[in-house]
């Protein structure tokens, strides 16, 4: 059992949403007057982490069911019906069955988490998220001795999901987690974020958020969890195995054949908004790095 | 037959009209033209007008208009023989524009993207859709320094030649497209369809002889 993961963040490190605009927007209007100044230290969160504001959050996605583009989600996911919800948890499980969302949620502590979320497009933005750990439901389904990895899959639902008529992957949406990393105390079932409920183009209602993974193993709108002995089928592996691991975690020195993943872009940096390099498992080794003792991360990747 | 016939007299004199009117204009206008889309596209980055990530929307948007560029310069020929539209004299504009627009996208890749040298050359190096990018790019610096009266003159039958390379130009850059993208998407696909059509109508098939 990994120890209980204790947050770097409080309540208190959340900017009000409303704030962080108006402050933002304090900044905008003192560099507009030419008296130039930058967020200083004291309006920064721990570590850095300072929230990309609601609208990158939800303007700037990935979620090709609705569309390849970065905006096309934030345009086409409406559509998206989330009530009622209900999630299938099969396989290796002492209870499986279909779940209505608010049994999941029952008795569910939802947590406030800031956490970086890296691309494997090489990009980055810092999200407050909110949650509950994935071992909690895990926990409350019963894992089965005999499970290795846990099986994830998105909804497939071609009359709400414009981009579902294109072969861009092997619908539905598939990935999947080795067992302890699901376990692990970092792995957010995520419900919402800013304090607000999920939008549609950030998975609603229901999405995995892995923070030391790159963003693609963050499933998104999921309709069914499956505990299996076997390594699960992941769409993007599926679709190039060079380029998107099963493992995938962010790493600096594995080198990829389309994007370096030695630095990442900041989003909402602006046009001149410099570089950052990328850390080793995102920022998250302490917690995480011992999950791989003894693997060749540059072949497992 | 005789409404083909019908047809084809309206047409060719739709086509001469519109020859006409197009010999009176002049080329020198397009370079203005072209120059408001890039300036427009740095401003509205500049004010926010871009969205969450305008730095990889500039890259995007001037790659894409490029490749419109190169695909209307293509067009040219193909428009002439075929159709009897004579855009000729518009073709040297188009394509000096094509390069600035390619420079440009490749200068926010630099400057805005990227910005630290040594991980530009590994990019170049080791990431195929760079690599190929960069090669339609270094093909069409000789076009663009050849592309005055003079160079004409002094390169003679091989100006012709050389400008061939622009063949390989839009097949590369279309191929940079494809491979760019994530997934299995159509878009880029287009392009290249698009491009391998404009150059497959110049292929002069060998004359049937009559037996």
């Amino acid at each position: 059992m990994p120890r209980p993961w204790k947050s770097h963040f409080t309540e208190n490190d959340v900017t009000p949403q409303g704030m962080y605009l108006s402050r933002r927007s304090l900044i905008a209007g003192a560099a507009g007057l030419g008296v130039g100044s930058i967020a200083g230290p004291a309006l920064a969160a721990p570590q850095g982490l300072e929230p990309n504001t609601l609208e990158d959050v939800t303007n700037y996605n990935n979620y090709y069911e609705f569309g390849t583009g970065k905006t096309d989600p934030a345009e086409n996911a409406h559509t998206l019906t989330t009530a009622p919800w209900s999630v299938k948890i099969d396989g290796l499980v002492d209870k499986p069955g279909d779940y209505a969302l608010e049994d999941i949620l029952k008795g569910k502590q939802i947590e406030e988490r800031i956490y970086r979320l890296r691309c494997v497009e090489a990009w980055s933005m810092v999200i407050p998220w909110n949650g509950f750990e994935l071992r909690a439901l895990l926990e409350q389904v019963g894992v089965q001795s005999g499970a290795k990895y846990v099986a994830f899959e998105t909804a497939q639902r071609p009359e709400e999901m414009p981009g579902l008529r294109y072969p861009v992957l092997d619908w539905p949406y598939r990935e999947g987690l080795r067992l302890d990393e699901a376990m692990h105390p970092l792995t957010l079932m995520a419900t919402g974020l800013y304090g607000q409920d999920l939008p549609n183009q950030n998975g609603a209602p229901l999405r995995l958020v892995v923070p030391w993974k790159y963003g693609f193993k963050g499933i998104k709108s999921i309709v069914r969890i499956t505990l299996q002995e076997d390594m699960p089928f992941t769409s993007w592996n599926d679709a190039n195995a060079s380029e998107y691991g099963f493992y995938s975690n962010v790493n600096p020195e594995v080198r990829h054949p389309r994007w370096s993943q030695a630095t990442e872009r900041v989003i909402g940096a602006g046009l001149f908004g410099s570089r950052r390099d990328t850390e080793m498992f995102n920022g998250y080794g302490e917690e995480v790095a011992s999950l791989y003792a003894g693997m060749d991360l540059q072949k497992n990747i | 037959m005789a409404l083909t016939a019908a047809l084809g007299q309206g047409r060719d004199h739709v086509v001469g009209r519109i020859n006409g009117v197009l010999r009176r204009v002049p080329a020198w206008p397009l370079y203005i033209v072209g120059a408001v889309p890039p300036i427009w596209l740095f401003i509205s980055g500049v004010t926010g007008g871009l969205g969450v990530d305008p730095v990889k929307v500039m890259e995007h948007q001037m790659g894409e208009w490029g490749l419109w560029l190169l695909i209307a310069g293509l067009a040219v020929t193909p428009l002439r023989r075929h159709v009897g539209l004579n855009l000729l004299k518009f073709r040297r504009a188009i394509g000096l524009l094509t390069f600035f627009y390619i420079l440009g996208h490749l200068l926010v890749w630099l400057v805005l993207d990227v910005q630290i040298l040594s991980q530009v050359w590994a990019d170049i190096l080791k990431r195929p859709y760079i690599t190929v990018g960069m090669a339609a790019f270094v093909l069409m610096i000789p076009l663009a320094v050849t592309s005055n009266n003079r160079s004409i003159r002094r390169l003679g039958s091989k100006w012709r030649k050389l400008h061939k390379a622009v063949y390989a130009v839009a097949i590369l850059g279309a191929l940079h497209f494809v491979l760019l993208v994530k997934g299995f998407q159509l878009e880029p696909l287009i392009y290249l369809a698009a491009i391998l059509f404009l150059l497959a109508l110049r292929v002069r098939l060998p004359r049937r002889r009559r037996a």
